[in-house]
Parts: C-alpha cells; structure tokens; sequence
C-alpha cells in the first residue's frame, strides 16, 4: 500500500502542524522539508520497476455502491509528477524556512501548503477519475487559501476569488465530464479506460465530454481564455508561486491532458482545440510578459506561455511532441521555479519586486546572479542546458507534425523570441546596468533562499550535459504511458545543423535583437497595448460576476425580503391551501373518531392547551404569553407519555424549557407591556390564517390513521434494531446508527447556526463615528 | 452593596449543576437500550450550566465548563466524524456500527460500540451549540 500510505502521510503531517508548529519554532520549514526528500527518495527507488512496465496499481473500496474506489496507479507519468511535485517541495520548504520564518501565521501556512501537496500527490497518482477529482478540487481550495494568505489586502482576497471561481468552475465542468466518460466505459478507473479509447471516442457523447474536460484542464492551467486569474495569483507568498503556480498546480491540466490522451486523443477535435487554446496561450503570455514590470508578474506571463506551449505539445500528440513535451515540463519547472525563488529572493532582501528600481547588483549579490544566468540560459534555450535540449525537441516535433508544421514553427518562434528577450531582460535588467535606489541596501540573500535557485540551475545544467544517464530514464517512461504506440527515441545535446538547429539560431538572434532595443520596443508595445488591449481579462471577469450577482439578487428580492412573519405567512396559506385541496379531492369525510373511547384525563389536558392558547392570544404581557405558551408544550409532553413515546416527551420538556429561558432572556430586553401595535384589519387577518392552518392540521391528523400509501417502514426498523443496531431504544438506534449520517448533517447544521449567532451577536458592526 | 440574586436559587444552582449533569451521562449511556440518548443527555447538561449562568452570571458559567463553548461543539463534531472513520480503519465502509463488550469487575459489562461514541458526539456539540447560543443571547448589552 506504498502509493496510499505517500498520499496519507502528507495529509497527516498537514493535520499536525497547527498542533506542533508553535512548539518547532522558527525552524519548523526546514524540518518539514525532511518529509518530501524522503518520499522523493522513496519514488526514486520505484524507477527502476517502472523502466521495466512494472507498474504498480494499489485501491481500497470507497463507495461501492458507486463503483468509487480509492485507487492509485504509479506508472511513467504518474511518478515524474511525484517527483517533480516531492523534489520542489523539498526546495521550497527549504526556501519557506527562512522566507516565512517571521510570517505571524506560519503554522497556516504549512498546513495550506501541505494540504495542497498531498493533494497534488493524490492527483498525479490516482488511478479513478472521482478520486482524481477530488484531489483536484482540494488542490484549487488549497490555492485560494495560499493566494489569500495575506488576508488583511484587499487584492489578495480579491485575487483567491477569482482563482477560485475559475478552476472551481472548471472543476465541476470536468466533474460532468468524467460522468458522461465513465458512462461511455463503463469505469471510472483509468487502467481499465486506458484499454477503452476506441469505445469513447465512437461513442455520440464524446464531443461533449471532451469539451467539459477540455474546460477543466484549460482553467487549471490557466490557457486563454482563462489565463488571467494566474498573474492575480503572484498575491500569494513567493513560496507559493514557485511551487504551485509555475511547478505543480498549472501542470495539473497537463498531467489530465496528458493522462488522457491514449483514451480521447487523436481526433480531429482534440487537436484543433489543444492546438488552438495552447498556441494562444503562448503567444499571449510570451507577449505580456515583455510588458510587464512586476518580476513576479513577468515570470507569471511566461509561465503561461510556458503551459500554452504544452498544451500544444499534446495536442500534435506524435511521439516527438510527447517527447518535447516531457523535456520541456521538466526544464519548464526546473528553471521557473529557481527564477520565481530568486524573486522572492531579491524581493525579501532589496525590498522590491520593481525591475524599474533595480539594477547593477551583481557585485553584492555574486550567488544569486550566477544562479540566475544558468537558469535563464536555461530558459532561453542556450545550449549546453536542458532548454537547449527541450527547444530543440518542441522545434523537431513542429517541424515534423503534420500538416501544419509551418504556421507551428512560425508561432513557436515568434513566441521564443520572445521568451529570449525577457530572459535577457530579467537578468540583465536586475543584475547590470545602472545602480538604482531600492528601499532596502542590496546584499547578498541568506543561503536558504538560495539552495533552491543554485540546485535546480545545476539540475538543468547537468541533465543538458548527460542526457543519456539523467534525462532519458526520466523522460523516456513517461513517454512511454502517454503514447500509445512505443516510441524509440533518444535524447542528445547536440542534433547537428539542420532546419531545426537553424530555427534556433533565429529565435536568439532576434530575441537578443529585441533585447537591444528594449526601449522603444517596450514604450511602443504599452502604447499599442493601451490602444487595442484595453479590456483587462480581470475586469471583464469581476463584471460578469457582479452582474450575475445582481441578477440573482433581484429575484431572490421577491422571495427573500428578509420579514420573519411574511415567511411564516406564506408558509402557511401555502401549506394549508395544498393539503385543504388534497383533502377535498380525497372526499371521506368520515372522520371515525370513538368519543366514547377518549380518557377523562384527555379531556382535561384538552382544554387546558385550548384555554391557554387562548390566553396567549389575548394577554397584553409578554411574559404571560410565553409561559402559557411553556404550558401548552408541556401538556403535549404528558400526551406523548401517555402514548409510550417517552424519548419524545423528555425532549419536549427539556426543549420547551430552555426555550422558555431563551424567551425570557430575549423578552428581558423589550418593554414588558404589550401595546396593540398592529391593526384590527390585520388581527383579523392573522386570526383567519391561524384558524386555516389549524383546521387542517387537525384534519390531517383524524384523517392520517386511515392513510396508508406503503407498508411503513417502522416495521424494519422493529426488526432489526437490535439485531443490527445492538440497541433496544429505537429511536436512538435510528438517530446514532440507521439514519446517522443525517444526525451528522444536522449536526453540522448547529454548528452552523452556531455561528451565525456569534456573528449576529458578538462582531457588531462598527458605526460611523464610533471608534 | 446588595445582592440581587436570590441566594437559595445560587444554593440550589451550584448542588444541581454536578447532579444533572451526572444525570445526563446517564441517560446519555443508557440511551441506546432505555429513553434517553445524546441528544437528551446534551439538553440536561446544557441546562445545569444554564441554570448556573441565570442564578450568578453567564461568566461564572463559562469558568465552569472544561472547554469554550465552541470548543464543545467542535470537540463534538470532530467525535461524530470519528467515530464514523473508525469503521473505515478497520476496512468496513464508512460508518459501519462496530461493538465490542468490555467486561469489568464484579461481574459488570459495558456493552461498547462506535454508535455509542457517536451519541457522545452528539452530546458534546448539542451541549457547545446550546450554551453558545444562551450564553451570547444572555451576554447582550
């Protein structure tokens, strides 16, 4: 039960750490770290068998009655996104040690981001599409919480939302989506699915599904025209952006897609639509990533495009656009996650993000700026460094697709040069040049925030330096389980000079060229952004949202006005107006009551609950009308007892008690003499409703011995209550066990109530002018 | 300074309040076999501290208990929740009744299960929403 037990102990620690963090101290990162190199390791370890397609496949029943199984399934993809997802998590809780070691609610923070890891563990490694879902609900919940960390800004919580409202909604999209595939199947589990893609894609809903899946991987991983709520999402800690926004979260889309393509790919529609939506997203992020100013929000566009250019990958779905995408995942994570940690970096040590206000700092912060310039050779696609490698492979792959290799290669290299001049940009805008004034005097940062920047730059440097002994058992299993067909491919450095080597010497070439003429280029660009980009995706989406809020609002108005008695009112006509039709469609008049039969005592009670429901009608005290009230419930209690039902009579005393004390303390706070506040007409009014509604309860009750629609249930129940229940109370057997699940909804239900209360009572809204 | 509580209701308060709730386990044990349960066990227990908050005042009250009322209601919530996971440990789906019977000296048995652990949850969180809610209605200025 390996794979169960990886999923469960991150979720376990992530429980513990409210408990233990304050105790840990501001060490508490760097200890955590200790988990993910270990599960890392322990993955690692798994490579070997994996080579060999000895894949490991682990499930326990979840609902059975469902065909929900919680099943996880370790194969070539599946374990590169553990690693991937354990080996930055061990860099960043590194990096978190120092980086959030004076945050006021460190042990949150550990425990959103740990929720959100084992999640991301149970996604990659889930072998049932519900249980996929479910993981992947977790991780865009764990986002929002981790953007809106810093709660107290107004453009943090607005951002969380935002992100929430989009991969949510795209979530349950994808939910309908894997319903209508598991229809299709006939499973929900990926294993058995992966034997059935010529059925799924024969089948006439395939359209539709693969539309609300598409939905659900392209919001995920923010592709256009999703793709604003990700720059929003550089609110959250730097942390957080290294790991979930550019490493693990976004790639979850790609992991589907990937995951899924042996099953629905290959089509006409899966192409067009992966080919589209990701070659948007590439050329829009590269774009605006040229424009920006934010260090983080210009790592942000090109992580987009960096998951446009993956989508597209999958879309052209030959062997080698696999293959490029596997390389470029890694070399995409490698080196965005170093960049987005040297940010944070630069952020916590100068005080700015502002590439405006930095600049020349490479003599203080020698470190940090060689980290920077692998990674970003990286990035560039400089040989002798993984990029390298991954830009040469996406070039092959679009040159050798298919019918559209020209307009691809001509996209590629238009957002590569690009993606060239923002490197240059960021490294030399921050390190060269001219000195500027930050707020705080530049030094070099402390070694924690740079254990990660210098292993994933020497990671990306060695595994561009021996591709046959690092890269190719990575790449190659994965490969391997998202093609189909077997592929035989190999990875190496240098290809020769051809087309696509002569591709590349392109996209430097004019990168550099715009690098050189960054300025006027970036004044002209915001010029004409400010032109013909006016509408901010952002905005566009807060309206939409404001609109249908308002929308729902209006008509909610004519129902929900907020007046306790007109809810009552409506209530009850339209109760009494149902069953006194029912009632008369029925006929039978006959109420068969034996007066003869009905003990003196009865009576007695009787007329007391009519005297005092009388009473509490015409008394001009409050308090009169509450305890006459308290003697009516009591009086129905003693006719419960009569009648054997015990356990409802004590409730009802003990209820009818406290409500009496609720009451009075209420009551305390109103003047105790009962003036005729309301009108004769309406008296008579209510007097006419009371009178309907009573009328037909006291019908339905004669009425209900003679109705018997289906043998009742109460019959099971006597039956096995003991048997199976182990009890002898029925109704608590009922209440704990039988029906237990509603006793637990209700008790949540309280707990809500619970709260509402406090909030209505306790946290007062302050007036003006009030302190 | 006079006082303005009834010094016999204080005395009758402070002797009741370890009564009832005594009372209350009880009926919550028992509730499973005879009339009783959490939920009615909750209400008693509820009203012992009640009854302590209307005879001194809703602070002393709150001194008295061993945890926030909040945290009864969590505590209670987070039992419930558990002793439905119990059975999934155990490989049985979830909220599966699990029994087992204990037996003690004199030749006692307590006949325990999850079931029961639930009532007990129950218990907890009617008591933590009871007294969250009086308490904070009493508390108003």
């Amino acid at each position: 039960m390996l794979l169960i037990r990886i999923v469960g102990v991150v979720f376990f620690l992530a429980f513990l750490t409210p408990f233990i963090d304050k105790r840990l101290g501001q060490i508490s990162g760097y200890l955590y770290a200790l988990m993910p190199a270990l599960l890392f390791v322990l993955l690692l370890k798994q490579l070997p068998d994996i080579i060999d397609r000895h894949f490991i496949i682990q499930s326990v029943d979840w609902f059975p009655l469902l065909n929900v199984r919680l099943s996880f399934y370790l194969d070539g993809l599946s374990l590169l996104f553990a690693l991937l997802i354990t080996g930055m998590g061990t860099l960043v809780f590194i990096y978190s040690g120092y980086y959030m070691q004076h945050y006021p609610m460190r042990g949150r923070f550990y425990f959103y981001i740990l929720l959100f890891m084992g999640a991301m563990l149970g996604l990659v490694l889930a072998n049932n599409l519900i249980t996929l879902f479910v993981f992947w609900e977790i991780t865009s919940f764990s986002s929002f919480l981790l953007i809106g960390f810093n709660h107290e800004r107004p453009e943090a919580r607005a951002a969380a939302l935002q992100s929430l409202l989009v991969t949510g909604f795209g979530g349950l999209a994808m939910l309908a989506g894997f319903v209508l595939l598991g229809n299709v199947a006939g499973s929900y589990e990926l294993t058995d699915l992966l034997q059935d893609g010529a059925v799924v894609k024969g089948s006439k809903m395939y359209m539709p599904l693969v539309l609300l899946i598409l939905v659900g991987a392209f919001t995920k991983s923010a592709q256009f025209p999703f793709h604003f709520w990700l720059p929003g999402a550089m609110e959250a800690p730097t942390p957080v952006s290294a790991y979930l926004h550019s490493a693990t979260m976004v790639k979850a889309g790609i992991y589907l897609l990937a995951r899924l393509h042996p099953i629905l790919g290959g089509t006409d529609l899966w192409q067009f639509s992966l080919g589209l939506a990701g070659a948007m997203t590439m050329l829009v992020g590269a774009y605006f990533a040229f424009t920006q100013f934010d260090l983080k929000k210009i790592l942000a566009y090109t992580t987009i495009s960096a998951l446009g250019m993956l989508v597209l990958l999958v879309g052209i779905g030959t062997g080698l656009a696999i293959m490029a995408m596997v390389i470029f995942l890694i070399v995409h994570s490698l080196y965005k996650g170093a960049l987005f940690m040297i940010a944070g970096a630069i952020d916590k040590t100068v005080g700015t993000r502002d590439i405006r206000r930095l600049g020349g700092m490479w003599p203080v912060m020698p470190v940090a700026a060689v980290a920077t310039f692998l990674t970003l050779f990286s990035m560039a696609g400089l040989p002798p460094f993984l990029g390298f490698i991954g830009k040469e492979v996406i070039y092959d792959a679009k040159v050798q697709a298919p019918e559209i290799a020209v307009y691809l290669a001509i996209l590629a290299v238009a957002a590569n040069i690009f993606m060239v001049a923002v490197a240059f940009l960021f490294g030399y805008g921050v390190f060269f040049g001219k000195k500027k004034d930050p707020p705080k005097i530049p030094r070099e940062p402390a070694i924690p925030l740079l254990i990660g920047p210098v292993v994933l730059s020497v990671t990306s440097l060695f595994m561009g330096i021996y591709p046959a002994i690092l890269t190719q058992p990575l790449v190659m299993p994965a490969v391997d389980a998202v093609n189909a067909s077997p592929v035989k491919l190999h990875i190496q450095l240098w290809h020769g000079l051809n087309l696509v080597f002569l591709l590349s010497v392109i996209t430097v070439t004019l990168g550099l060229t715009l690098f050189f003429f960054r300025k006027p280029a970036i004044k002209a660009l915001r010029k004409f952004n400010q032109r013909y980009f006016k509408i901010e995706f952002t905005d566009l989406f807060g309206k939409l949202v404001e609109s249908f809020l308002s929308f729902t609002k209006g008509h909610t108005k004519v129902v929900q006005h907020g007046y306790h008695r007109f809810y009552l009112m409506l209530i009850f006509i339209v109760s009494s107006l149902l069953v006194w039709y029912q009632l008369y469609n029925t006929r039978g008049w006959g109420f068969q009551a034996n007066w003869e039969e009905i003990p003196f005592y009865l009576i007695g009670i009787s007329l007391l609950i009519i005297t005092s429901a009388l009473g509490a009608v015409f008394t001009r005290s409050r308090l009169v009308a509450i305890i006459l009230l308290g003697v009516i419930g009591y009086a129905m209690a003693f006719i419960f007892i009569l009648y054997g039902a015990v356990d409802v009579a004590i409730t009802l005393i003990l209820v009818e008690t406290l409500v009496l004390v609720l009451f009075v303390m209420v009551v305390y706070h109103l003047p105790s003499y009962m003036p005729r506040y309301s009108r004769p007409t309406s008296r008579i009014r209510d007097g006419i409703i009371a009178l309907v509604f009573g009328g037909f309860m006291t019908a339905l009750v004669l009425k209900a011995e003679f109705i018997k629609i289906s043998p009742p249930i109460s019959d099971y129940f006597l039956k096995e209550a003991f048997t199976k229940g182990h009890g002898r109370n029925i109704v608590n057997v009922i209440l704990v066990d039988f029906r237990g699940l509603d006793t637990m909804g209700e008790a949540v239900v309280l707990m809500i109530a619970a709260i509402g209360v406090i909030s209505l009572l306790k946290l007062k809204p302050k007036k003006k002018g009030e302190e | 300074m006079s006082n303005p509580y009834s010094n016999i209701f204080r005395i009758v308060a402070t002797k009741l309040r370890p009564l009832l709730l005594i009372l209350s386990l009880v009926v919550l044990y028992r509730g499973h076999q005879q009339p009783g349960g959490g939920f009615i066990g909750g209400l008693m227990a509820a009203s012992a501290y009640i009854l302590y908050a209307l005879a001194f005042n809703s602070a002393e009250a709150r001194k008295k208990l061993p945890l926030s009322t909040s945290a009864l209601l969590g505590t209670g919530l987070t039992v419930i929740v558990v002793s439905a996971l119990l059975s999934v440990m155990a490989g049985e789906p979830f909220m599966t009744g699990m029994w087992t019977t204990l037996h003690l000296p004199f030749g006692q048995e307590l006949h325990l299960g999850t079931p029961v652990l639930f009532d007990a949850g129950v218990y907890l969180a009617v008591i933590g929403v009871l007294l969250t809610i009086m308490f904070d209605i009493i508390e108003i200025e």
